[in-house]
Formats: structure tokens, C-alpha cells, sequence
């Protein structure tokens, strides 16, 4: 479904992503971690066309995310994309954040897109929050209705960036059993996350970056269960992370 | 102070003494008048021209961000006087001749009015501009990346996302420049247009009683811009959001 072929990309002289392939299948869960700094958030940025890059390519079913012809917006909405900072629009109650793209990109009648948002914010526990604004509620839930949004737009694939960085300590499962909820039913997720208790759960695979590489990509088995055949940094990274 | 002055405020209702039938009360109502217009109209082409080159600053293809950018710098920093000189006694000679001819035959206060609405509505756009452009850029960048992710084109994500939100970031500081277009007005008298602080002036010619007549336009120009503030007061409560600070 999502394939990266040999992506590099630079800002000004710094190396950001150095030839990075994977792919993603349908249904499957890829977890990407690694240190900060590493290129896994621009990686993830890279897929949906939010960063450009300078070499290489990404197909999503198919199409070109970085050829010229393709209509980057039409693609894009079949993307679901969800931020380490939420990015609700603080000027729209939440129901009309879910209901914006649908209408305006979708091109769905008002109570339709109103039905679909309505459905997906009860299955994320915020059935009774519809009216609120952004501001009003606690990052947990911010988080949830953001995710809401995303699925509004019926996506074929979801891309998480960091989607539980900016939370309380407390928030953090809240918005975990969401997605990993979503992910037994079977949708196709990439997500960039230092959570390796989600991984465990419910990832296919682990991707491991750093500096701008990615330096594994194998099961999560794999990467979990068989420590010795781990490269050092990815050794050190999990001994770090794992300790407490 | 004021030793040998004697104080006439009944000196408003007084006839003018050109003939014309009109009091001296009259001709203030006149400037009043043209304060209003003036900057009223320069107002709305500044706020137009200001959305717009302030929109532009903030795209990503270079050549347009730098059109804004060059509109910013040549308005923003030539004084407002010179500006006005230019509109008013240079562009019609530039213009075509027919146009600069057709120009000049208009009534002299309907030129004096086109030039000075032009002149202050561009120079006051690029303020306004400046605004926009740093309500825009104070939206977290997720922001724009979060529509786009959404499906949204780069315009429909400045019409639905960043543009409310850049708005209500620009308001108080568009409520300073709302009253600077109405101080700024008092300019065109340099170039005859017969507006409040000119027929000010022309009062103390006529009637050798300039406190009166300066203390009248003074409290007049108050008052016009506690009004704007109280609306622009109105305007900001009304679309505060809810969780924010002073929200509902």
C-alpha cells in the first residue's frame, strides 16, 4: 500500500533522510522509532507530500506521491494523518473540524459528514463533546477527536507522527487504546512512537532509524525477542528506553 | 494664559462670511463629512490590498511572497506626505494623456478625494499587510500542514483554517490602524481637500478664533475614534473562542 523507494532529503547541506525503502502492506502496523534527530518524523512528513524530497519516490497504491501530476490534495485525503500536537482548529467546534474536509474536500452533504464525524467521535469515547471547542478540552481528548478527523475522511491508511509526545502521562493510554483498537480492526498504520509497549502489542513490524537511515526493518519478533542480532545503536536505544 | 483672548463659542452658528448660505458650524460638518469618506474608503481598500499582499508574504512560491514583500517596502517606507504629492501631482502626468486629461477635468475636490483614498488606502495596506502577514505566521505551523493533510488545497486551507484564525490574532492591532487611517485623513488638507483639520484651519482664517475651532476638531476626532474602538470592541467579543483566554 505505502512504498518508499530509496528517499533522500536534505535541508540546505544537512543530510535529513539518507536512501530510506520500506513498504507498508495493507492491514499491516509498522512502528518507526529511533533517538530524536533521527529523520522519522520527516519520513513519515515525506508520504503524505508534507515534506518534499530530493530523491527517490513513494508510491501510495500505486500513485506518486512526488511525481508533478498527481493531484497532491486528492491524495492526501485518503491519507489520515495525525500530529504530535493535535492541530484541531481552534476556530471550529469539534464536529465541524470533522466535518470540514468532508464537505469541502469530499464534497459531502452537511448531515451526512455530520453523521459520519458524530459516529467516529463516539467510537473514540467523545460522543457528548461534539459541540465543544479545541481549547476545551484536555490533551487526551484532543488527541482523540484529531484522530476522529482523520478517519472521518474514510482513509485507506493512517500515519501517526508522535501522536503521544505532547501528552500528560496520564493522557497517553487513553489515546493508545484508540489506536490500538484501530489496529485490530485491521487498518493499515504507520506510526512514529516511543511507546514500544504499543509496539509489542500490536505492531508487524519495527522500523529503527538514526541519523537519517534506516538501520532496521524486521518483525516485531524479531526485534523484540532476539536482542543479540540487534545492530549496537539499536541495542543501545532499546537498553535506554526499556530500563525503567 | 489666554490674557487677552475673548472666547466665542456662539461663533459656530454664525454665518460664513463668503455669502455662501452656511454657518461656520456647517463647513466642520462639511470636513466632518469628507474625514468620514475618506477614511472610511481608504479603510476598505486597505484592508483588501492588505488581506491579499499579506496572504502573499506567506506562500511558498517565492515570486509572489516577494511581490508582497516589495508592495511592503516601497508604501511602508516613503512618508505618507510624499505619497500623496505623487498620487496627486505626479500620476496624471504619467498617465496615459486622454486618461491624465480626462483626470484633471474631474471637479477638483473629486481629484483631491481619488488621490488621497488611493494614497491612504495603499499606505495603510501595507501596514495592514504587515499585520496579516505576522497573524498568519504566529499559527503554529502544524496548522497549515494539518489542513493539507486533510485534503484541503493550499487555498481553501488559508480560506477555512489559517485566515479565521490569522483574523482574530490581527484585530486588536487593526483597531490602532483604523484610527491611524482617521488621524491620517488630516494629510490630504495638504493637498486642498477640504477635511475636518482643513476646515479647522479655514475657521481661524474667517473667524480669528482658532482655540474654538481647533478645540471643536480635537473632541470631534475623539470622538469619531472612541467609536471605532467601542465597535472594534464589539467585533473582537463576538468572535472570541470559546477556551481562550477572556472566551465564552
Amino acid at each position: 500500500m505505502i512504498e518508499v523507494c530509496n528517499v533522500s532529503k536534505q535541508y540546505g547541506s544537512f543530510q535529513v533522510l539518507t536512501d530510506c525503502s520500506t513498504d507498508v502492506a495493507k492491514g499491516e502496523v509498522v512502528v518507526v522509532c529511533g533517538p530524536s534527530g533521527s529523520g522519522k518524523s520527516t519520513l513519515i512528513k515525506t508520504i503524505n507530500g508534507l515534506e518534499p524530497v530530493n530523491k527517490g519516490d513513494i508510491r501510495i497504491n500505486g500513485t506518486s506521491v512526488c511525481s508533478p501530476k498527481t493531484n497532491l490534495s486528492q491524495l492526501r485525503s485518503k491519507v489520515g494523518m495525525v500530529f504530535q500536537n493535535f492541530e484541531l482548529f481552534p476556530h471550529l467546534s469539534i464536529i465541524d473540524n470533522l466535518t470540514i474536509a468532508q464537505i469541502k474536500v469530499l464534497g459531502r452533504k452537511r448531515n451526512e459528514a455530520e453523521d459520519k464525524g458524530r459516529m467516529y467521535l463516539d467510537r473514540v469515547g467523545l460522543k457528548d463533546q461534539a459541540a465543544k471547542y479545541p481549547a476545551q478540552l484536555s490533551g487526551g481528548q484532543q488527541q482523540r477527536a484529531a484522530i476522529a478527523r482523520a478517519l472521518s475522511m474514510d482513509p485507506i491508511c493512517m500515519l501517526f507522527d508522535e501522536p503521544t509526545s505532547a501528552l500528560d502521562p496520564e493522557m497517553v493510554n487513553e489515546v493508545l487504546d484508540v489506536m490500538v483498537q484501530l489496529a485490530r480492526e485491521g487498518t493499515t498504520m504507520m506510526c512514529v512512537t516511543h511507546e514500544m509497549g504499543f509496539a509489542r502489542k500490536v505492531a508487524d513490524r519495527v522500523i529503527f532509524m538514526d541519523g537519517g537511515k534506516i538501520i532496521e526493518d524486521t518483525s516485531k519478533d524479531e526485534f523484540f525477542g532476539n536482542i543479540d542480532a540487534r545492530t549496537d545503536r539499536a541495542k543501545q536505544f532499546l537498553s535506554r528506553i526499556l530500563q525503567h | 494664559m489666554f490674557k487677552n483672548y475673548s472666547w466665542d463659542w456662539g461663533v459656530f452658528l454664525q454665518p460664513v462670511s463668503t455669502g455662501e448660505p452656511a454657518t461656520y458650524l456647517g463647513w466642520l460638518l462639511a470636513g466632518l463629512y469628507n474625514t468620514v469618506v475618506l477614511a472610511l474608503s481608504a479603510s476598505m481598500i486597505a484592508l483588501a490590498v492588505g488581506v491579499v499582499m499579506g496572504v502573499l508574504r506567506t506562500l511558498p512560491n517565492q515570486r509572489l511572497a516577494a511581490l508582497g514583500t516589495t508592495y511592503v517596502g516601497i508604501f511602508r517606507n516613503i512618508p505618507v506626505i510624499v505619497q500623496l504629492f505623487a498620487w496627486y501631482f505626479v500620476l496624471p502626468e504619467l498617465l496615459p494623456s486622454d486618461v491624465g486629461t480626462w483626470f484633471k477635468q474631474l471637479p477638483a475636490a473629486t481629484q483631491m478625494m481619488t488621490s488621497a483614498i488611493l494614497c491612504l488606502g495603499l499606505y495603510m495596506g501595507a501596514r495592514v499587510c504587515e499585520l496579516i502577514r505576522s497573524g498568519i505566521e504566529t499559527l503554529p505551523k502544524g496548522q497549515r500542514s494539518a489542513a493539507l493533510a486533510l485534503g484541503l488545497t493550499l487555498p481553501q486551507a488559508y480560506r477555512y483554517v489559517l485566515l479565521p484564525v490569522a483574523f482574530r490574532v490581527a484585530l486588536p492591532p487593526l483597531t490602532s490602524e483604523m484610527i491611524n487611517v482617521f488621524k491620517n485623513s488630516a494629510v490630504a488638507s495638504t493637498i486642498g481637500l477640504l477635511e475636518l483639520s482643513a476646515q479647522a484651519q479655514q475657521l481661524v482664517d474667517y473667524t480669528a478664533h482658532p482655540y474654538e475651532s481647533f478645540a471643536v476638531a480635537t473632541g470631534v476626532y475623539i470622538l469619531i475614534n472612541l467609536t471605532v474602538v467601542l465597535v472594534m470592541r464589539q467585533v473582537e467579543a463576538s468572535v472570541r473562542l470559546p477556551g481562550y483566554i477572556g472566551g465564552r
